[in-house]
């Protein structure tokens, strides 16, 4: 607990730094988030390679609060993804805003991010509910002033606005939902809460509470509407972090609830694999509509969060129905997924970031031909696209294998809704990889292939080492996680033992040995496919040696002036797919179209706006205002009328206790 | 001269004139010899001329405050703005008196209900204290001119002040000081703030400064 706490003042220390260091503000900031973080990654490896839990109590003048905090390794694996992208994004953020913005003052902004990764950090160590809370709005209100860094901009005050309000939303369901655990369980400590046998209709109220609390913070369609808004309009490594990290706050906070609720019925883990589907289509379908690579990327958090859902589904589906083997599995797959898409999510944010840098912008249309420019960046940002597209030999094709292996087990052992919802869950899973690979093959090929489509693009150099390392790092951990799956699922262990623990299923040693037994085979399969790689690489260094080698310009084809706007552009290659499922997306054309045997101006524009936003947020919110607009009588802007309600209040509140 | 309840019903009748005077000039002068009866009242409360010196302090400190600082600072107020007398007030001065008589009924009502946490001495002090205090908000309620929304402000903190002297210990005198430096502050600010507010609209009335609101879009 020393070295947690140790991690928490570092970083809250070099945030406080910053504020007063003048021209050392960002290196004082990221001197205490690294150090802090280092601290931090001891204190979680230590409980997950099976050191006790630390935990501690102080007491709080807060009614009910305590300030109680302990790792526990579900804690300690959500801490164990905070302490790994945090520095990295730190590193890449000290040279990225003195480069872009030197000349502003950026001692707040360091000093919110200080305060958002320590927030984070308590979220995911509090075990108190009133703390808990505190915890969550210190990080969702520092967040909220990183959204909103280029204040200037009115787009992001829009986005700042939109983020705000969503996690007040959520928040506002969170407490309605502690003050009822702590109704039903007798204490607002967790540890203390007894709600084993709390009545299946509060049961269910809290899971429901937690869902949509929660799924606001994760990004769960429908709550996602803040997500495709902020994340584009913070700083890339903030965008990491929110991305990263952040939003994971809302799994584990679903987690730590499901632990602590009874045995799940059947209706929580078909409730999960349903939004976790519809979570993971719509994000990646939206995701390939996307012309701005950062709202691209902030789609397939959605998608990520999606599969994460799926997997606790899945696993929920198990322990209802009494498989150890369909309930690790999952557990396993959306627990692992969690730290994977923190690395891959992180490092293509960090690339956007880079790209914006170099070119100064984000749009897929002005892109183009970066990989001959910026191979670091290109080159890392391909394999974080491997990644989260879940192809081997990378982390995210380990993590949705376990949830594959989960549903199959459950296909397999086929008991009438069960054998449903596992192929619901398989073929869902299938669906958004296919889609998440279309996605990502258009987002690198416009920006790194091809040639540049716009001056910018083309002038654009390699980003500096600063920027460069924490992605390599990212890159580096995708492939390690992917290589060594076996022996990353032992180091899950622990956490998938208090798992099982908590749902009262038989220790799950032998499960893991299963699954350990299938990843050798997938980690196998990975070297054996990264040396056929090195083997076809290797042949035709051979064959080509001694030989010319010429290289023309890309989509060349034998013009004699190729063109950089002969190319596919981002939009046409996605359009296939998105006519396919224009039913849902609904993107909206406009059009100049060619006319005559030698055609003038011609243009073409496309937009895919929110449905969700549009057709429930919109009019909901339009209803409320509504509705307070009829209470507008009550302000007629006299002091005397207001001052009248104050007394009018005051002598009833009087009169009402004295009578 | 430290007879309490004569110096109660002296803060009682106080309050009917200020309910019912149209002339601003009647008001401050009102407003004043209130805060000088609530020194004398400190005293009155605590033994006398034989009470502690922080009493005196505050008795001292609070009469030279409220009848001698504020009024000065109104009455100037009243001639930069150059205005006289309260003009179609949003309750007439008539039917104010009347409200007056049943704000009193009520303090009488609600002073013998109100649980208190010691015996006072004077079984007047407390309804004349909520009847200030009723007072006061019914002036900030029903008047329109900024000046008359002062002296409203002041006699709701005499009857605040009077409130805190029907209990003996719970109020300690410390923090009667630190209210009386906040309304200090405030009437100060409210002082400049209606000067500089009829040098720029060339009125007072409160009613037509609600121009300022949210209008609905």
């Amino acid at each position: 607990m020393t070295a947690f706490l140790a991690a928490l003042g570092l970083i809250m220390a070099g945030g406080v730094a910053s504020l007063l260091a003048g021209r050392w503000r960002s290196r004082a900031a990221v001197g205490g988030i690294v150090a802090g973080s280092l601290c931090g990654l001891v204190a979680a490896v230590r409980v997950l390679i099976g050191g006790p839990t630390p935990a501690m109590r102080l007491p709080w003048r807060v009614p009910y609060g305590s300030f109680s905090l302990a790792i526990d390794p579900v804690s300690a694996l959500f801490l164990l993804a905070l302490f790994v992208l945090a520095p990295l994004a730190a590193v890449y953020g000290g040279r990225y805003l003195e480069e872009e913005h030197g000349g502003e003052p950026l001692g707040g902004v360091w000093f919110f991010t200080s305060l958002l990764i320590a927030g984070i950090a308590l979220v995911f160590t509090a075990r108190n509910a009133v703390l808990f809370l505190v915890a969550w709005e210190v990080m969702s209100v520092a967040a909220y002033f990183l959204v909103t860094f280029e204040h200037r901009r009115d787009e992001v005050r829009e986005a700042g606005w939109t983020y705000l309000v969503a996690t007040h939303l959520g928040t506002a369901f969170l407490i309605a939902m502690f003050l009822l655990m702590g109704r039903a369980g007798g204490s607002l400590e967790f540890d203390e809460m007894q709600l084993g046998h709390a009545s299946p209709a509060v049961a269910g109220l809290l899971f429901v509470l937690a869902v949509v609390g929660f799924g606001t913070k994760a990004g769960l369609v429908p709550f996602h509407v803040w997500l495709p808004e902020a994340h584009p309009a913070a700083p890339s490594h903030i965008s990491a972090l929110m991305s990263g990290v952040m939003i994971k706050t809302g799994i584990y906070g679903l987690l730590r609830v499901l632990l602590l609720l009874p045995s799940p019925p059947a209706w929580w883990g078909w409730l999960l694999v349903a939004m976790g589907v519809v979570s993971g289509v719509g994000g990646v379908l939206f995701a390939l509509a996307q012309h701005d690579l950062k709202r691209l990327l902030a789609y397939h958090s959605v998608e990520n969060i999606g599969i994460i859902t799926l997997g606790l589904g899945v696993g929920l589906l198990g322990v209802h129905a009494g498989l150890p083997l369909v309930a690790l599995a999952g557990f396993a797959g959306a627990l692992l997924h969690v730290l994977n898409h923190a690395l891959f999510k992180g490092l293509l944010f960090l690339g956007a970031g880079a790209v914006a840098h170099a070119t100064g912008t984000r749009d897929l249309d002005q892109l183009g031909g970066l990989g001959k420019r910026m191979p670091w960046t290109g080159g890392t940002f391909l394999i974080g696209a491997a990644a989260i597209s879940g192809l081997p030999p990378l982390n995210g094709f380990v993590s949705e294998f376990l949830i594959y292996t989960g549903a199959f087990a459950a296909a397999l052992t086929g008991r009438g809704a069960l054998l449903v919802a596992a192929v619901a869950a398989a073929a869902g899973l299938a669906l958004i990889g296919g889609l998440a690979l279309a996605c990502f093959t258009k987002a690198f090929g416009a920006v790194f292939l091809g040639e540049p489509r716009s001056p910018r693009a083309g002038r654009a150099g390699e980003v500096a080492a600063a920027l460069r390392l924490p992605m390599a790092a990212l890159a580096a951990a995708c492939a390690a996680i992917g290589l060594a799956a076996p022996w990353v699922l032992a180091g899950m262990a622990r956490t998938l033992a208090q798992v099982a623990q908590a749902f009262g299923l038989p220790s799950p040693d032998a499960q893991i040995e299963t699954l350990r037994g299938a990843l050798a085979w997938v980690s196998l399969g990975a070297l054996a496919l990264l040396a056929a790689v090195a083997l076809a690489v290797l042949a035709r260094r051979l064959l080509l040696r001694g030989r010319t080698v010429t290289a023309a310009p890309t989509w060349g084809c034998g013009y004699s002036a190729p063109s950089p706007r002969m190319q596919y552009t981002a939009s046409s290659f996605a359009q296939p797919l998105v006519d396919l499922f224009q039913p849902v997306l609904r993107t909206e054309a406009t059009a100049t179209l060619p006319s005559g045997a030698f055609p003038g101006h011609a243009s073409f524009a496309s937009a895919t706006p929110d449905p969700a936003e549009r057709r429930l947020y919109r009019p909901l919110f339009a209803g409320v205002a509504a509705l307070f607009g009829r209470l507008r009588w009550v302000q007629q802007g006299r002091i005397q009328l207001y001052l009248l309600y104050l007394v009018a209040t005051l002598l009833i509140l009087l009169l009402w206790k004295v009578r | 001269m430290f007879e309490i309840n004569t110096l109660l019903v002296g803060l009682l009748l106080v309050n009917f004139v200020l309910l019912g005077a149209s002339r601003l000039g009647t008001s401050v002068r009102q407003v004043a010899a209130q805060g000088a009866l609530l020194s004398l009242l400190t005293l009155a409360e605590h033994a006398g001329w034989g009470a502690p010196w922080r009493v005196w302090l505050l008795a001292l400190g609070s009469g030279v405050v409220k009848a001698v600082v504020f009024p000065y600072f109104l009455r100037r107020a009243l001639r930069e703005a150059d205005v006289r007398r309260e003009m179609e007030p949003y309750v007439g001065f008539t039917a104010s008196v009347l409200v007056g008589v049943a704000a009193l009924a009520a303090s009488l009502w609600l002073a013998s209900r109100l649980p208190l946490p010691g015996p006072v001495e004077a079984p007047l002090l407390v309804p004349v204290s909520l009847f200030t205090l009723l007072v006061g908000l019914f002036l900030l309620v029903s008047r329109r001119k900024a000046l008359t929304q002062v002296v409203g402000y002041l006699v709701l903190e005499n009857g605040v002040f009077c409130f805190g002297l029907a209990l003996p210990e719970d109020a300690p005198l410390s923090v009667e000081v630190g209210i009386l430096l906040d309304i200090f502050a405030a009437v100060f600010i409210m002082g400049i703030m209606i000067y500089h507010i009829s040098r720029e609209f060339d009125h007072i009335d409160t009613d037509r400064m609600s121009s300022l609101r949210d209008e609905a879009t």
